[in-house]
C-alpha cells in the first residue's frame, strides 16, 4: 500500500528538482526578510540578539506561507489532484505525502540556512542549536497547517492573499513555542518545555490536518 | 419525533424557519432592550463602585459579556458548520454564516471595550497578554471565515469550505479559554466558576448576568433577521419566497 505514495512523494521531489528555482526563491525571500530588519531597526548587536527568535520565526512563517500556494495548485491545473482522488488509497496519506514533499521542498532548506541568519543577529552556538531543533519540528507544523489553506483556496481569484488570512492567525501557536524555545535558552533556562509542546503539537497536526486537507479538497473539485 | 412533541425538524424547512424566525424576531428584540435597559441601569447607577478600580470598573458589564458571546458565538458558528457540513443541512449553513459577523463584533467590541478599561487600570490600552493576543487570533478567524465564505463564488461550496475552516480554527477557541492558566500574564484570572462561589458582590454578579443574557437575546434577534434575509437571497427562485414578498411583508 505505500508504494503508490512512494511514487508521489518521489514524482513530486523530482519536479521540485527540475525546477529548483520555486524551492531557491522560499530560501531567498527568508534570507532577504531577515536582512531588512536590522536596516529597520538599527545595527545594535544586543538589541538584535534580543529580536533574533522572533524575526526569524517570523520570516520562515512568511517564506512558508508564500510557498503554500504552489502546494496543489499545479496539481489543480493540470488535472492531477483529480486523478489522485480516484487512486485507492486513503486520500488523507495522499494528502500527507504531498506535505512531506512540500516540506522537504522548503521547510527543511529553512532550517538549514537558519544558522546562517542566526550568526548574523548574534546567537551564540547553544541558542543556534536550539533554533535548528524548533524550526525542525515546527515547520512541519506549518507545512501541515497551511495545507488546508492551500486546499480551501483552490482555484481562487487571489488565493495566495487569502491563504494568509486564514493561515496566519494559526500559525500563532508554533510561534510562541518555537520562538519562545530560543528566549528560554537566551534567558538560561531549558527550553525543554517549549519543545516538547511543540513536539506535541506536530504530532497532533500529523494525526488531523491531512484528513482536514483531504475534505478541503474534495470540497473544492466537487 | 412524537406525534405530540414539537416537530423541531419541520424548520429545517426553509419557509417554515422563515415564518418561525419573523414571529420570534420582535420578541427576541423586545427583550434585548428590555435586559439591556435594566443591565445598564443596575450597572451604572446601582452598582457600587469597586473599592479599587473606581467607577472603571463598570467597563466589564460590556467587556465580559461581548467576551463570552465572541468566544461562545465560534463555538456555536462551527457546530452550525459541522452540522450542515456533515449531515447536508442547509439551514444550519445559513445559521453559520449568520452568526459570524455577530461574533466578529461581539469580539471587537471586547477588544474595544478591553482596551479602555486597560488604560485607567494597566495604564496602557494594549498588552500583547495571552488572553488579549487569542482573542485578536479569534477577531482574525472570523475574519478569515467570512472572507473565504465570500471569496468562493458558488454558495454551497463557500459554506462547505469555510465550514472546514471554522471546525480547524474551533481548536483555538479552547486555547483562548485556558491560557489564563498557561501562561502567567496580566489579565487577571476568571471570577466566576461554574463550581464556586462568585468573588464579586452579588448586585454586580446579578448585573452581569443580566448583560449577558441581554447580549444572548440581542445575538438570537440579529442572527435570525440576517438567516432570512440570506435565506431570501438563497432562495429567490423558490415559490415560498414569491408567495410571501407579494402577499406582504410578513
Amino acid at each position: 500500500m505505500f508504494h503508490p505514495l512512494l511514487a508521489l512523494l518521489r514524482r513530486d521531489l523530482t519536479l521540485a528538482l527540475r525546477r529548483p528555482q520555486d524551492a531557491l526563491t522560499v530560501v531567498g525571500f527568508f534570507v532577504v526578510v531577515v536582512a531588512l530588519f536590522p536596516l529597520g531597526i538599527g545595527p545594535d548587536p544586543e538589541f538584535l540578539r534580543s529580536l533574533a527568535p522572533g524575526v526569524l520565526w517570523v520570516a520562515a512563517l512568511l517564506a512558508v506561507m508564500l510557498s503554500l500556494e504552489r502546494l496543489f495548485s499545479d496539481d489543480f491545473r493540470d488535472g492531477t489532484l483529480e486523478q489522485l482522488l480516484l487512486v485507492p488509497e486513503p486520500m488523507g496519506l495522499l494528502v500527507l505525502t504531498k506535505i512531506v514533499a512540500h516540506w522537504l521542498i522548503t521547510g527543511l532548506p529553512l532550517v538549514l540556512v537558519s544558522p546562517l541568519l542566526a550568526i548574523q543577529l548574534n546567537l551564540r552556538p547553544d541558542e543556534i542549536a536550539i533554533l535548528m531543533l524548533a524550526l525542525l519540528i515546527g515547520t512541519p507544523i506549518l507545512s501541515l497547517i497551511g495545507a488546508i489553506g492551500a486546499a480551501l483556496t483552490l482555484g481562487l481569484r487571489g488565493g495566495g492573499v487569502l491563504i494568509a488570512l486564514l493561515i496566519l492567525p494559526l500559525y500563532a501557536p508554533p510561534l510562541i513555542l518555537g520562538a519562545g524555545a530560543v528566549d528560554a535558552v537566551m534567558h538560561g533556562s531549558s527550553a525543554q518545555a517549549h519543545l516538547s509542546l511543540l513536539g506535541a503539537m506536530m504530532v497532533f497536526a500529523l494525526f488531523a490536518t491531512p484528513w482536514a486537507t483531504a475534505a478541503a479538497v474534495r470540497i473544492m473539485l466537487d | 419525533m412524537s406525534e405530540r412533541g414539537i416537530q423541531w425538524f419541520r424548520f429545517t424547512a426553509p419557509a417554515n424557519f422563515y415564518d418561525l424566525a419573523g414571529r420570534l424576531i420582535p420578541w427576541f428584540a423586545a427583550l434585548t432592550i428590555a435586559l439591556f435597559a435594566v443591565g445598564l441601569y443596575l450597572g451604572l447607577v446601582v452598582a457600587p463602585s469597586d473599592y479599587q478600580q473606581g467607577d472603571s470598573y463598570r467597563i466589564i458589564y460590556i467587556h465580559v459579556p461581548t467576551a463570552w458571546m465572541g468566544m461562545f458565538l465560534y463555538v456555536l458558528m462551527a457546530a452550525y458548520a459541522a452540522i450542515g457540513l456533515i449531515w447536508r443541512i442547509k439551514m444550519a449553513d445559513v445559521m453559520a454564516k449568520a452568526i459570524a459577523p455577530t461574533g466578529a463584533l461581539f469580539t471587537f467590541l471586547a477588544l474595544w471595550t478591553g482596551a479602555l478599561w486597560g488604560r485607567p487600570t494597566w495604564g496602557v490600552y494594549w498588552v500583547w497578554d495571552a488572553r488579549l493576543t487569542s482573542m485578536l487570533i479569534l477577531l482574525f478567524l472570523y475574519l478569515g471565515y467570512m472572507a473565504l465564505h465570500a471569496a468562493i463564488d458558488d454558495r454551497q461550496r463557500a459554506s462547505n469550505a469555510s465550514a472546514v475552516l471554522a471546525m480547524v480554527g474551533v481548536v483555538n477557541v479552547p486555547i483562548i479559554y485556558f491560557s489564563v492558566q498557561w501562561w502567567n500574564t496580566l489579565h487577571q484570572g476568571a471570577s466566576i466558576t461554574v463550581t464556586e462561589a462568585p468573588t464579586m458582590a452579588t448586585i454586580m454578579f446579578v448585573t452581569l448576568l443580566i448583560m449577558v443574557l441581554a447580549a444572548w437575546m440581542y445575538s438570537v434577534a440579529v442572527v435570525l433577521a440576517r438567516a432570512r434575509v440570506e435565506l431570501l437571497e438563497r432562495e429567490r427562485n423558490a415559490r415560498w419566497v414569491q408567495e410571501r414578498l407579494e402577499g406582504g411583508t410578513k
